[in-house]
């Protein structure tokens, strides 16, 4: 292995920073007793207006959202979600929203909380996960590998399913930070915010949804 | 003249007069431009938020050595192996050597500036590694053998119907005809790709101390899959991709996708802070964060410049800049392009060589205003005019403004010129453009104006006589 450079980086650093730079354009009096993510779009407070922000966001970004009464109408949902979509076989882990829905499919099963081969992953139709929080300023979804089956769950199978509860929903990112802290206490290893389906604009600027993550993103939101 | 000035001049003046090039790049920007700004409406205080970016940032930069330490030390702890390296050569070495003793063979990328700048992908490729591109965009330019057009958007400058030539050529796809089945032919491809591969290399476009986590930020989940699925990882980051605390994410990463491509939120925003950890059932095996300076301490020690370093590579700048829209992407042949591009080759690498660049500005400050963390493009372009001619004055400067003084400062001569001026005018006008045409260097590109009737002098004496 090569030898690293640390010490010769960090002394040239030093070096460089004895000649103090201009504080050009750094926040004046105007913006004490602000938070930065205050200048952001604005997040309204109650949970209603949160799942309808989110909603809204969803909507331009092609996310589907279906709202559930109950754990009975996640299922019904979710069923019909495979037989539109003509599942033969999904990707899923255990967590207490999901449990009972997925089993209720009937379908044969890849549970990425256990040891699991990519390749089998890879041809199911759909991934069915949790998630952290839901993120109605961005339309996002928050997920690491505790709450959503791993790294791989989320992205690879052409359709993603997320099943939370509106009680999930979180105005913004320093919000969804402070889920995190108190979910894990210190950050995990992975984390992903997931905001709508996966898309490229790479030829002449044209929308094309499905470039190498999921064409398609549904959340199963319940509402109790 | 450098050859690198000489070459921007050519493929510059090709370039901007290629009608065809410039609408497929007024079409795409114009779509550009909607989408940014019915995004920067939503937000309460676009100027404020700027504002934070940017305070976010010079904190990050003005303190770097404890930043990078403790983003280093946070990174380690959960298994992250850092290695620290001073340039190019040294970056791909290491992660050479890495390939080399986990029996690495396929390499799976998504894209990367750092890796671009480093010419990373040719490095591993000559240790004799198969590298595969995995971002769309990257992945057409890396089959014409072309570098990138632009930081954000590389397969800008090419239509539908050439990246159909390429697929059908290069990988012998059937005809395709809208972007659609293109993306779905380029999906296909790399599906296979992901599974096979050993090693993943990434980008970053954060990395946050606080947490010791690299952020990735990305519209097609190409970085996603080559980060989870090869057994080994390795990331490149600049230094000064370093922010003090997670919570800055808060803000740049809304912030990077509105002003980079007019989006609320780039579709994924990946933080990665270690190997696959006890309890997870996937992600890679080894991860490995290659910090590079490669002379980003040198910009750092120009105080002036600085904040040059705060740059998120959002590319806003690039899409506002009159420069950019005509000469395109490619003509500037730096890795990266347009004002800040400009602003920071000559550091990376050399001021003769690369002054050419600052030279060529109309100096609007359009780039500055665009910038989401404030950085004073077009002041540093001056600034690098400035520091080119003190190191290496031009030697005709001091005779032409020495004759220019001695001219004006005789009176008589100066009212000899304004009839000789009338008298020339017309004949200007027969011999333009030719050989001996003594401002063809202006009437080339530009309309000389016709020398006007009167002098303002004989304006002013005429109409006192009147009285």
């Amino acid at each position: 292995m090569p030898n690293d450079s640390r010490e010769k980086i960090l002394r040239r650093i030093r070096e460089a920073l004895s000649v103090k730079a201009p504080a050009r354009h750094l926040p004046g009096a105007a913006s004490s007793g602000h938070q930065p993510q205050d200048w952001l779009p604005p997040v309204p407070s109650s949970t209603d207006e949160l799942v309808a922000l989110f909603e809204k966001n969803s909507l331009d970004l092609k996310t589907e959202v279906r709202r559930c009464a109950d754990a009975a109408a996640v299922a019904s949902e979710l069923d019909a979600l495979a037989k539109e979509n003509h599942w033969q076989s999904v990707g899923s882990h255990r967590f207490s929203l999901g449990n009972e829905a997925v089993s209720a499919l009937g379908l044969p099963v890849v549970f990425t909380d256990q040891p699991y081969e990519t390749d089998s992953l890879e041809r199911c139709d759909a991934g069915i996960s949790g998630c952290d929080c839901l993120v109605a300023q961005t339309g996002g979804i928050l997920v690491t590998s505790a709450s959503a089956g791993g790294r791989v769950l989320s992205v690879l199978p052409p359709h993603h399913v997320v099943i939370a509860s509106a009680g999930q929903l979180v105005g913004d990112l320093a919000d969804a930070f402070a889920v995190l802290r108190k979910h894990y206490g210190a950050t995990p290893a992975f984390a992903s915010f997931i905001t709508g389906p996966s898309r490229t604009g790479d030829i002449e600027r044209i929308l094309v949804l499905g470039a190498h993550g999921p064409k398609k993103l549904t959340v199963l939101l319940v509402q109790a | 003249m450098s050859t690198e000035s000489v070459q921007f001049h050519h493929d510059a003046d090709r370039l901007t007069h290629d009608l065809r090039h410039r609408a497929l790049i007024q079409k795409a920007l114009g779509g550009y431009y909607v989408k940014r700004d019915e995004q920067k409406a939503k937000y309460t205080d676009w100027q404020q938020a700027r504002v934070s970016a940017a305070a976010a940032k010079y904190e990050a930069v003005n303190h770097l050595d404890k930043y990078l330490v403790e983003l280093s030390d946070k990174l380690e702890a959960r298994g992250t192996k850092v290695f620290w390296a001073a340039d190019g050569p040294e970056a791909a070495d290491y992660i050479a050597s890495v390939a080399r003793n986990a029996g690495v063979k396929r390499i799976i990328k998504s894209k990367t500036m750092t890796g671009e700048e480093i010419h990373l992908p040719q490095a591993l490729e000559k240790a004799g590694l198969e590298v595969v591109e995995s971002d769309l965009g990257e992945f057409i330019v890396q089959l014409r053998e072309e570098p990138p057009y632009h930081i954000v958007f590389p397969s800008m400058h090419l239509t539908r119907g050439e990246i159909d030539d390429t697929f059908q050529k290069k990988l012998g796809s059937a005809h395709a005809d809208t972007p659609e089945e293109l993306t779905m032919i380029a999906r296909n491809v790399m599906r296979r790709k992901y599974c096979e591969a050993d090693m993943g290399i990434s980008g970053a476009n954060f990395a946050v101390a606080e947490t010791g986590h690299i952020s990735i930020t990305e519209n097609e989940g190409n970085a996603r899959l080559s980060t989870s699925l090869p057994k080994v990882l390795v990331s490149i980051v600049g230094i000064e991709k370093v922010v003090p605390k997670l919570d800055d994410l808060a803000v740049l990463l809304p912030m990077l996708a509105t002003a980079g491509a007019g989006q609320n939120m780039t579709c994924y925003n990946t933080l990665l802070g270690g190997p696959r950890q006890p309890g997870e059932t996937d992600g890679p095996r080894e991860f490995h964060v290659v910090l590079l300076d490669n002379r980003r301490t040198a910009l750092l020690a120009d105080a002036e410049q600085r904040d040059a370093l705060h740059c998120i590579r959002c590319g806003a700048c690039l899409n506002v800049c009159p420069i950019f829209k005509n000469i395109g992407g490619h003509s500037y042949g730096t890795t990266y392009q347009g004002p800040i591009g400009s602003v920071i080759t000559p550091h990376l690498r050399g001021l003769q060589s690369w002054k050419h660049l600052s030279f060529s500005s109309s100096l609007c400050g359009a780039c500055a205003e665009a910038c989401p963390v404030k950085i004073d493009l077009h002041h540093h372009l001056l600034q690098n005019r400035r520091n080119a001619i003190a190191e290496k004055p031009a030697w005709w400067e001091k005779p032409i403004f020495a004759g220019f003084a001695w001219f004006m400062r005789r009176p008589a001569l100066y009212r000899l010129a304004a009839p000789l001026l009338r008298i020339g005018g017309p004949l200007l006008h027969v011999i333009r453009g030719q050989f001996f045409d003594p401002v063809r260097l202006w009437t080339a590109t530009r309309d000389l104006p016709p020398a006007p009737p009167q002098s303002f002098k004989e304006y002013w004496r005429a109409r006192h006589a009147k009285r």
